[in-house]
């Protein structure tokens, strides 16, 4: 399952760099691209309700949760779509896959808007 | 193939399919019937009435949701609870069970049936013991088969263990909680045996509504972590475990802090944290076993496998430095008196003095379970045998909440979806063992003896192999079972012989079924079906003598006194005055402001010269206190007295002091031998107030304490008694207002029964000191 190609390179980052640029698809590169966003805001906010004011503590925490539900949840889409976990989840399709995180991200910022005060 | 019994061999496929589905459906309806009607002995024997103390809040809750709307009851100060203080009801209680039972009231009414808010609150806990039962068939459907799963159904629909919280009129939070309960974990495992967000998203959805339900959701919150680390230690971490923890965790977290009560207990408090660091930690091994799939040297996989270990043990380190900083509360007291059993009684008395919070006997658990507790251990150790990720959450369930019902009584509760989901688990093995027609072949007794060593592995072989042949078309049901064993072929080894074993075994296990059923009537009409509102006696002819002191008195109060008169009793009794006589009270069951309940304790527990002042300084007007002495009602608060004690105790150790109250020998007596603290305390002044003229010249007896009282009973110059009722078993005084002349009380009425006037002392200074 493991794919290799890189063991001559040196840095052991540069050959995990290496190897995922080689063997990821474009649409997983997609989804990765959309999970760094989500790691970037939600270091943004903890950064600010560190530095400057946890003050409306619900709206930070809606804030946060709402990152972090989201990668979750795409993160989890993720490994849904990966065709190398086919054989971990033999009952959904990559289609039901899309419409379980798009009903999931939907009640996740039902709850965002509530808790946002 | 040897068949122990014949079997219709012209069978479609489609037929027994169907037939089944149809015998599930008529199981169905009489497991729900069974379930309704197994909780309705409280109704038919008394009346429609919510029993107990805690449902009358519930309903009063109810009643203004039902007739104000919703946000009305969202936004609810009550202003006649606590008295002085008032509770904001919206932000301390959990609004689930009053939500549910609205949305019911509103969806009856729309559809033209005007039923009465309270005929919704008291039928509802056997509405919800139906849905109960099919979330548990759900959920052992999933472990082992629809056949376990009717079976557990069956259990959990008439086990005493979980009616004695959901008969009809007991209107608590258990009565949804247990639903929500199963449905969640349910969910839970569906999610994780899909990998599904879908499903995942549902248990967090239903998890929101346990959350608003009952307080016993923190067990959710702790079960469900727990078995995902026990999924990652076995190294069973698979992306499904991911998908269905984090989608539950993200969601359910964030839902969970929108009930007011809760808040932000979840990132707060220890009793979350679990959730939070197993979640953390599942995404260090998910993300290192993402770089596993792209770097394959041996080397650098140990270094991640250190890398993982680290971060455990850094996350864990860095939890347990915030709740040393406080930034996370550590456990609050009622949680943490279930690690540390001695702790409640040391710190917190009125943890300890509620009776559900003692250790359970071991009769209790064979009277709540009778055969389902023995054999509960061997459904779990079959769930060792099979050990799919499914069954390691029983597996942690029987062991967590086994050892939670063996601190708390009233833990009882959760313990019993288990015990009836792992005997389904075990008594349907037993029966698809020994239903199964197909008889196993004679072994060759001549080659075995004759050959002994290649035989044994040959047949060692032979069996593993056709238990391999067995599992492989994975039998879904008993009858699909049956089917298949007409068709195929497979020879078995190891198996039942002959029709007289299974009849032998069979007739048993039926026989221990009906006798469950006789035991759970039995249980259930005698033990769990009483309104502790209404007392019922036997007369000697067998008719049945009711005694109704407690409404007399409560409608009394509500008849006869202003409408903003303050009620003072002990707070077992806050919630029952509040909801039948409609009075402002002191304290109540949601024992929330320990201070205010010890002041009440010591006003109940001092001199009338001490109690005075703080019954004037609370505006009380009424003292209400219950007596069983006339009777023999043991509930009374001279037994519930010692705890008034210790709780004032704990707030003023240097005024009530609880040794005082014993007698030299260190008795705790209420006749001649009583010490002076006990005979001078108010308590024991308005309980026994008259009771001798009940008796005339015979001696004056008290029934419960079985001791007999001096001939001359105590006076009181500080109250007046305002009304006892039938039995005197409630007895309600009236606080004096301050003499008009000045004088205090104690003066006034001894000049008032024309009693010598004393000199000793100029009369001002003897007033009552009011402040």
């Amino acid at each position: 399952m493991a794919p290799k190609s890189s063991s001559h390179t040196s840095s052991p980052v540069a050959s995990l760099w290496n190897s995922y640029m080689e063997n990821t698809s474009g649409r997983l590169k997609l989804i990765d691209a959309f999970l760094a966003f989500f790691i970037l805001s939600g270091v943004l906010q903890f950064l600010y309700c560190v530095l400057v004011t946890d003050f409306p503590f619900n709206a930070f925490l809606a804030g946060f949760a709402s990152t972090v539900g989201q990668f979750v949840l795409t993160a989890a889409l993720r490994s849904q779509v990966n065709p190398e976990n086919r054989g971990a989840f033999k009952d959904i399709s990559p289609e039901r896959a899309f419409a379980d995180f798009a009903l999931g991200s939907i009640v996740l910022h039902f709850f965002v808007y509530n808790f946002l005060g | 193939m040897p068949l122990a019994y014949p079997l219709p061999t012209d069978l479609s496929p489609a037929t027994v399919t169907n037939t089944a589905s149809l015998l599930r459906i008529v199981a169905f309806v009489l497991i729900s019937g069974a379930a309704i009607f197994s909780r309705l002995f409280a109704v038919i024997n008394f009346e429609s009435i919510i029993h107990e103390f805690d449902p009358w809040f519930n309903y009063r809750a109810t009643r203004i949701l039902a007739s104000k709307g919703f946000y009305e009851f969202w936004n609810w100060f009550d202003p006649t609870a606590w008295y002085p203080l008032g509770r904001v009801v919206g932000g301390t209680v959990y609004p689930g069970l009053m939500a549910t039972s609205g949305v019911i009231y509103n969806f009856l009414h729309a559809l033209n049936l005007p039923v009465d808010i309270r005929n919704v609150c008291v039928l509802l806990a056997p509405g919800f013991s139906a849905l109960t039962a099919w979330a548990t068939y759900m959920f052992t459907k999933e472990l082992k088969d629809e056949s376990a799963g009717l079976l557990a159904a069956a259990f959990i629909g008439i086990v005493p263990g979980y009616i004695s919280r959901s008969v009809a009129g007991s209107y608590d939070n258990e009565a949804i909680a247990i639903f929500l309960l199963m449905i969640t974990f349910f969910f839970w495992i569906k999610a994780l045996k899909l990998g599904s967000v879908l499903f995942g998203t549902l248990a967090a959805v239903f998890y929101f509504y346990m959350v608003a339900a009952w307080g016993g959701y923190a067990f959710i919150t702790n079960m469900i972590p727990l078995h995902a680390l026990a999924l990652i230690l076995m190294g069973r971490f698979t992306s499904r475990l991911y998908a269905a923890y984090s989608s539950w965790y993200a969601i359910g977290t964030l839902a969970s802090m929108q009930v007011p009560f809760v808040g932000f207990q979840p990132v707060r408090t220890s009793e979350h944290m679990a959730a939070l660091a197993v979640f953390g930690l599942l995404q260090i091994v998910a993300f290192a076993q993402l770089v596993r799939a792209h770097v394959s040297s041996k080397h650098f996989q140990d270094l991640l496998f250190y890398a993982v270990v680290l971060a455990g043990l850094v996350g864990f380190a860095a939890f347990v430095g915030l709740t040393f900083k406080g930034w996370i509360a550590p456990w609050t007291g009622r949680f943490y008196s279930l690690w540390d059993t001695g702790y409640a009684k040391k710190y917190i008395p009125i943890i300890a003095s509620v009776s559900e919070h003692q250790p359970t006997a071991w009769p209790s658990f064979f009277m709540d379970l009778q055969f389902l507790i023995f054999i509960f251990p061997a459904g779990v150790f079959m769930c060792f045998r099979v050990l799919r990720d499914e069954h390691v959450f029983v597996i942690i369930y029987a062991l967590v909440a086994s050892y939670f019902a063996g601190v708390m009584v009233r833990l009882m509760l959760t313990l019993t979806p288990v015990v009836c989901v792992a005997s389904a688990i075990a008594f349907s093995t037993l029966l698809d063992t020994y239903i199964d027609p197909v008889e196993p072949e004679l072994p060759e007794d001549t080659e075995s003896v004759a050959t002994a060593p290649p035989a044994a592995t040959h047949s060692g072989a032979a069996s593993r192999k056709s238990k391999k042949d067995k599992s492989a078309p994975t039998p879904v049901t008993a009858l699909d079972d049956l089917v298949a064993a007409t068709k195929s072929s497979n020879s078995a080894t190891k198996g039942i012989f002959g029709l007289d074993t299974r009849i032998t075994v069979i007739v048993n296990a039926i026989g221990m079924l009906c006798f469950f059923v006789v035991h759970c009537t039995w249980v259930t009409s005698h033990a769990y079906s009483s309104p502790s509102v209404v007392l019922a006696s036997t007369n000697r002819d067998g008719s049945q003598h009711i005694i109704d002191d407690f409404r007399e008195a409560y409608y009394w109060l509500r008849q006869n006194t202003p409408e903003d008169a303050v009620v003072m009793s002990w707070w077992d009794y806050g919630y029952q005055i509040a909801g039948m006589a409609d009075r402002t009270t002191l304290v109540d069951n949601n024992t929330w402001n320990n201070t205010h309940i010890a002041t009440v304790g010591k006003a109940m527990s001092s001199t009338e010269e001490v109690a005075y002042p703080i019954l004037r300084k609370h505006d009380v007007d009424y003292v209400l206190i219950i007596f069983g002495g006339l009777i023999g009602y043991s509930g009374d608060d001279i037994n519930k007295f010692l705890w008034m004690v210790r709780i004032a105790q704990g707030v003023w150790p240097d005024e009530i002091q609880e040794p005082n109250y014993f007698t030299p020998q260190g008795e705790y007596r209420v006749d001649e031998r009583a010490s002076e603290t006990m005979k001078n305390s108010l308590m024991y002044k308005m309980s026994y107030y008259r009771f001798h003229e009940m008796f005339g010249p015979n001696p004056v007896f008290d029934r419960v304490r079985q001791q007999q009282l001096p001939k001359v009973g105590p006076t009181l110059d500080y109250l007046d008694e305002a009304f006892s009722s039938e039995n005197w078993i409630v007895r309600i005084y009236q606080v004096k207002k301050e003499d008009l002349l000045g004088r205090d009380l104690k003066t006034a009425n001894a000049f008032a029964q024309g009693k010598k006037h004393k000199r000793s002392k100029p009369t001002s200074r003897r007033r009552a000191l009011i402040v």
